[in-house]
């Protein structure tokens, strides 16, 4: 965490911060991560969740794998058990945010422009446009795009990764940045299967598996209302999870941030 | 696409060091890489220079270090290296494995110019 007694050297870096420069120069050793202000933010974001006993869940796909269907079906089924608030992420239009709305939802849209992700920096904006007080689940449907949004740490608890049966069961090994993210894989529109011969779920599952990625992996059609309820199950063991960790005075971070830290030589 | 913002934090990251160490300039930054940090190297190095147009390192070359992805086995104990979408471990085959190397994202050293120098 020192950034000037040299603590943070260890013998596999020490070579990078001593190598000889030329006269009147000097190297210093910094190791620290490239999106530590992002990190920063989102840790921020995170302590205001937790503070109010908040479930923060990241949703991220391709574009039109069914994430707003999904929250519009999952809204529905907990809007009398539970109190819950999304922010959605596009290049543009309200659209996503007016159909949350119309199930009497709290939304809030953030328009990106150009940018292909959501950062800690625009989820913070957005939460100042919102009421916290009472919400159990916050919901973060991200710009749909299987690349960027992996990097991109939000303050969230949980990444919640998608993947439609209209796309490829390879796509884990494709895209292998975003689904070892996931703390859950969602296979989506699965009442397409029966017409669908080219996509196997459990091979997607096995590309997953491939990543060391131990999450759930769950069928559903939010639209045909199938395996809504294994879904719905998750949510709920995750908000309690979520509240007993609040109780202790701990978090938890995403799946891609707490794997392997320990076994990092270097503090990011 | 997002290397840009990624290349906007390194511009600010560098900034606070040219800040700490009181410098004129930096002239050399050396990001640590790896596969896995979804970020690529070559995109991150054309928006470079963008973001770095008219700070304190215009004209610092970037270099990397390649991390490669190595991981650790919860269940053999063996340290393997793997492939991007295969992170096995590469002794047993076992998938309980834990990244290692391959994930990192950091800024490593930078090289200053500690006389103040005109700004080129």
């Amino acid at each position: 965490m020192c950034d000037t007694c040299g603590c943070n050297l260890t013998p596999g870096n020490k070579h990078l911060a001593f190598k000889p420069v030329a006269k009147g120069a000097t190297a210093v050793s910094v190791l620290k991560g490239l999106l530590q202000k992002n990190d920063d933010q989102a840790g921020h974001n995170r302590d205001h969740f937790d503070k109010r006993g908040i479930l923060a869940i990241n949703l991220m796909s391709s574009p039109g794998s069914g994430k707003t269907a999904l929250l519009e079906a999952t809204l529905t089924a907990l809007k009398d058990e539970f109190t819950c608030a999304v922010i959605e992420g596009d290049l543009e239009t309200e659209n996503d945010a007016e159909r949350i709305r119309a199930k009497g939802v709290q939304a809030h849209q953030i328009v990106t422009g150009t940018a292909c992700h959501l950062d800690a920096h625009l989820v913070h904006d957005a939460l100042h446009h919102m009421t916290l007080d009472g919400v159990d689940i916050l919901f973060i449907e991200n710009v749909g795009n299987l690349v960027c949004p992996a990097s991109f740490d939000l303050g969230q608890h949980l990444n919640v990764t998608l993947l439609s049966v209209t796309e490829g069961d390879d796509k884990p090994a494709k895209y292998p940045v975003m689904f070892r993210a996931a703390d859950a894989m969602l296979l989506t529109k699965t009442d397409l299967l029966a017409v669908l011969d080219d996509f196997d779920p459990d091979k997607a599952e096995a590309h997953l598996r491939n990543l060391a990625n131990p999450a759930p992996v769950m069928c559903l059609s939010a639209r045909k209302d199938m395996g809504m309820d294994a879904w719905l199950t998750w949510l709920r063991e995750q908000l309690a999870a979520q509240r007993a960790r609040v109780a202790i005075g701990q978090s938890r971070r995403p799946a891609i941030q707490s794997d392997g830290m320990k076994y990092h030589s270097v503090t990011a | 696409m997002h290397e840009l913002a990624v290349a906007q934090a390194l511009v600010e990251q560098v900034d606070a060091v040219i800040d700490q160490h009181q410098a004129g300039c930096a002239t050399a930054i050396r990001v640590r890489i790896g596969p896995l940090a979804g970020v690529v190297p070559e995109l991150l190095a054309t928006a470079f220079p963008l973001a770095a147009a008219g700070s304190r390192m215009e004209g610092a070359e970037l270099e990397f270090t390649h991390a490669p992805i190595r991981v650790h086995c919860q269940t053999c104990g063996a340290e393997t290296e793997a492939a991007m979408n295969r992170l096995i471990c590469g002794a047993c085959g076992d998938w309980h494995t834990q990244i290692v190397s391959g994930d990192e994202l950091l800024l490593e050293s930078v090289e200053l110019e500690t006389s103040p120098t005109p700004a080129s």
